[in-house]
């Protein structure tokens, strides 16, 4: 279960502790350093476009890590699962720093440029898909938002797997040409997604063979 | 009153003053290019002082500083970073080379670029130059005009195009290795013939009056203000006159993206990206450089817009 530690010593859902705080200020580091070089001129010759893909760079490294949690349960039996939601949070908070960046820094608040950024390029609507389909997840990240949803819970933040698909189409259009940087995330993030299709596929069939079908279980 | 005359020489014997001028200047390439072969190991990281002097087409806008210049660039052979270029290039060699200028001429010939340098009037000129990525840079070259070149070698009348090769050394150039993102090499340009003969159109040998650096695409590289720059291709060893249209590299690779025309244009976006605005480069941090409006043609419509007087600009972006 989400959120959930399974341990039995503690099946509550885990609070808001310490150590997350710890961890939400150590991920906030890398977008704090680059603020300081770029208000300092320490960002070379084009700082808003370095702290911009910095940014970007940093939501991916969160989501794939934010991703790597349940794998790494499956695998080897370690679970960080109580740091999930912080690495969620975090992909999410650098994400809108990357989006207020854009907005912001780059294009000065150009109405009429980022009306027709929104409308007609591909490339910066995948971007902006992905991180409006993370603001719901963020808002219901809060314990109490858990156990309010219950299953519907679990259903939503599936669109996770969405953002992640969504996110490596939209890193890759970022570069020119393929780099071994945005192939590497981008398989890094679809690997994942298609890990977990398998895993739950697999689960459903072990299910199947030990139990028969459940009832409305529709199988081909 | 006693007449006295001596013997005149004709108009013709006189000695220009362009010339006369000039001579200085090949007694001092000479004598640097003497020097340069005693100490041919030193050359590339010592840039030499070039005799030069202020052409037209002086840019307005203050100039982006060197190393801003020097340590921002898009030279793929290289690398794909803004920083590799100036990382990696000082293990290029942009000496001795030869640049040949051949195909549809009546005086093909291959120049050694010293011996070119020495020939040709180096002036200085402050262009602005707009990347295809939406900055930009205002820059003090100096060279000399393509066209002053492309006389000597006397274009015949059915060369309609004129093609650039760039250096193919995966030896001395990183990015040339091949990789995922490499691109194919050597880097390919063209220009219609009436662009490449327009006196806007210049052959860079320097900067900020300085022998060209080599992640600037030493020893001789091509500036085409009123175009993006990544028509300006670099270290160049051939220029062909040619009849039909020649393939260009960013068009092979993603011609939705890269046109030849390439010319620069804030009413026809980039599929990624718009084109009406661009960044400042030039330091000052978050806050220093700012967001300008692109002009028509880079503001060089004054000059360029009649070369594309009957064309429609955004079918031949």
């Amino acid at each position: 279960m989400p959120y959930l530690s399974g341990s039995g010593r503690n099946r509550t859902v885990v609070p808001w502790r310490f150590e997350t705080w710890i961890l939400t200020i150590v991920g906030l580091v890398p977008a704090a350093l680059y603020f300081w070089y770029g208000a300092h001129d320490q960002l070379g010759a084009d700082p808003v476009n370095v702290f911009e893909r910095w940014l970007g760079l940093w939501a991916v490294r969160f989501l794939v890590l934010t991703l790597c949690i349940t794998p790494l349960r499956v695998m080897t039996g370690y679970s960080l699962l109580r740091y999930r939601r912080t690495l969620g949070l975090l992909a999410f908070w650098y994400a809108c720093m990357h989006v207020a960046v854009y907005v912001g820094l780059d294009q000065r608040f150009d109405m009429p440029v980022l009306w027709r950024d929104m409308t007609r390029r591909p490339f910066l609507m995948i971007g902006f898909c992905a991180f409006i389909l993370l603001v719901p997840l963020a808002l219901t990240s809060a314990t109490w938002a858990i156990r309010r949803l219950g299953r519907r819970w679990r259903t939503l933040h599936r669109l996770v797997y969405v953002v992640a698909v969504l996110a490596s189409v939209h890193f890759l259009m970022a570069f020119k040409t393929y780099t071994p940087t945005s192939v590497g995330y981008a398989a890094a993030l679809c690997g994942l997604v298609l890990w977990r299709g398998g895993h739950a596929l697999w689960h459903v069939r072990k299910r199947v063979r030990q139990d028969g079908p459940r009832q409305g279980t529709v199988l081909k | 009153m006693a007449r006295w005359s001596y013997p005149r020489p004709s108009p013709t014997e006189i000695t220009s003053h362009q010339a006369w001028m000039s001579r200085r200047r090949f007694l001092a390439a000479s004598s640097i290019a003497m020097g340069g072969m005693m100490e041919q190991a030193a050359r590339p990281a010592m840039a030499e002082g070039l005799r030069t002097r202020p052409g037209p087409f002086q840019a307005e806008e203050k100039p982006t500083p060197l190393t801003d210049v020097t340590h921002y660039n898009n030279f793929y052979e290289f690398g794909l970073g803004k920083s590799d270029p100036s990382t990696y290039a000082s293990a290029f060699r942009p000496r001795p080379w030869t640049l040949s200028v051949e195909g549809l001429v009546a005086h093909p010939r291959v120049w050694d670029i010293d011996r070119l340098m020495a020939a040709m009037t180096l002036e200085e000129r402050l262009y602005r130059m707009r990347c295809v990525e939406a900055w930009s840079m205002v820059i003090p070259w100096d060279g000399f005009a393509l066209a002053d070149l492309l006389k000597l070698a006397e274009p015949l009348g059915n060369a309609r195009y004129v093609a650039f090769e760039s250096v193919l050394r995966p030896e001395q150039m990183p990015g040339q290795q091949p990789g995922l993102d490499s691109l194919p090499w050597p880097y390919v340009e063209g220009l219609r013939i009436d662009e490449a003969m327009h006196p806007l159109t210049f052959l860079a040998v320097g900067l900020y009056g300085q022998t060209l650096p080599n992640q600037n695409g030493a020893p001789v590289r091509l500036v085409v203000p009123w175009k993006y720059g990544f028509k300006g291709i670099k270290s160049i060893t051939r220029i062909r006159l040619v009849e039909q249209m020649p393939p260009t590299t960013w068009n092979r690779m993603n011609a939705s993206e890269y046109g030849f025309f390439a010319n620069v244009n804030p009413d026809v976006d980039h599929p990624r990206w718009s084109q009406a605005t661009e960044r400042v480069i030039g330091g000052g941090g978050f806050f220093g450089g700012g967001r300008k409006r692109t002009l028509m043609f880079n503001g060089y419509g004054e000059q360029v817009a009649g070369l594309y007087s009957q064309m429609d600009l955004r079918t031949y972006f």
